[in-house]
């Protein structure tokens, strides 16, 4: 007979680990010992949508981060983790409740959000925009210059449009309703398609 | 810094191939979930840079090391005690298969350099770290290892 190489010695060791392990139900449950010891900083799911495909973020105090496809959601992961913490885990859990109300807002089916969401991402003059937008109805758009009013320096347009262009949290704190004031939309972090698909989806219903 | 996630969907399969070598198939879940729950709680402090399979082994290492001595502490069933064979080291039991059997009757030193070197896919200097010896001698030691796997392999198809 054939004498073994060490290669296929290796290999047949190396198999039955690889082959006969569910990792998906160890990861699973990793993620609920972490839970329970306190050790899951950010945790996260993706979702589809007809925006693309969305990635959702969320810390223990609330959602931290939505991103769409275009931003690449490695890159935001990898984000997150220099910016909050690298004990990030895959846990569909902890934010299908933002997933579910994000398929009914889709679906015309709610017009606003009931969840936490942690503005830590957002500082100053920025996260006092992000505040002032969770305040815009759905349905209803606002100029740059009357987001940068109502947060507090009316003279910080610029400032405004690029706190709405930097939103970590789009489509829940709705940077989509604000608009320039000639009627274009400005830029949006999942590309003007998709603002203005929301604010026609918005202002039909 | 990689988020943890992608660390895990790396060196999972490595942190397995080890936990399964030296353990068996049952006690492996539990000694992969210690591994990577420590792994976690440690992971902010982890240096830029570092080698992070060869840092991951070294907590499985200690890991299965520490179910190891649990077990011989815990009385064995009665069942069981026709099947011991006196003065074995504790080496995976049950094994999945023949060659994982062969893998844990190698005296201990060839089957650690073994797991580490070609499961975990360690440099030789990685090994002799977590064996406490050379990197020569974690050399000779893995090649004397799988020398002695394809003697059983041998012997098991002939």
């Amino acid at each position: 007979m054939n004498v073994p190489t060490d290669r296929q010695i290796i290999d047949d060791l190396t198999f039955d680990a690889d082959e006969l392990t569910d990792f998906a139900a160890l990861q699973a449950r990793l993620v609920r010992s972490a839970d329970a010891e306190d050790l899951l900083d950010v945790a996260y799911r993706t979702m589809d949508s007809p925006a693309g495909r969305l990635l959702l973020a969320a810390t223990p105090a609330g959602l931290v981060r939505v991103a769409f496809e275009l931003e690449n959601h490695d890159t935001v992961l990898e984000e997150l983790a220099g910016a909050i913490s690298p004990r990030i885990l895959r846990s569909p859990r902890a934010v299908d409740d933002v997933a579910r109300q994000l398929d009914e807002y889709f679906a015309g089916q709610r017009r606003v959000f009931e969840l936490p969401v942690d503005l830590q991402l957002a500082k100053g003059f920025r996260r006092a925009v992000l505040e002032h937008l969770r305040d815009i109805p759905y349905g209803a758009t606002e100029s740059y210059t009357v987001v940068a009013t109502a947060a507090g320096n009316p003279r910080a347009v610029r400032a405004a449009g690029s706190a709405c262009a930097t939103n970590p949290v789009p489509l829940v704190v709705p940077c989509h309703r604000v608009v320039r004031r000639d009627g274009t939309y400005g830029q949006y972090r999942g590309g003007p398609a998709v603002k203005h698909a929301l604010l026609t989806m918005e202002s039909a219903a | 810094m990689q988020p943890f996630e992608a660390v895990v969907a790396e060196h999972g399969p490595m942190v397995m191939r080890v936990c399964r070598a030296l353990l068996g198939p049952v006690e492996a879940d539990d000694a992969w979930s210690e591994t990577f729950l420590s792994a976690l709680r440690a992971y902010p402090d982890l240096r830029p840079r570092s080698n992070v399979a060869g840092w991951l082994a070294t907590i499985a290492h200690h890991k299965a090391i520490d179910q190891l001595r649990a077990r011989a502490r815990r009385p064995e069933p009665a069942a069981d005690l026709g099947d011991q064979r006196p003065g074995a080291t504790p080496g995976p039991e049950p094994a999945d298969t023949e060659l994982h059997g062969a893998l844990g009757q190698l005296p201990d030193k060839a089957r650690l350099a073994v797991v580490y070197r070609y499961l975990a896919d360690l440099s030789y200097a990685d090994v002799g770290a977590l064996l406490e010896c050379s990197e020569a001698a974690a050399r000779r030691n893995a090649a004397d290892g799988i020398a002695r796997l394809r003697r059983s392999y041998q012997e098991d198809r002939s």
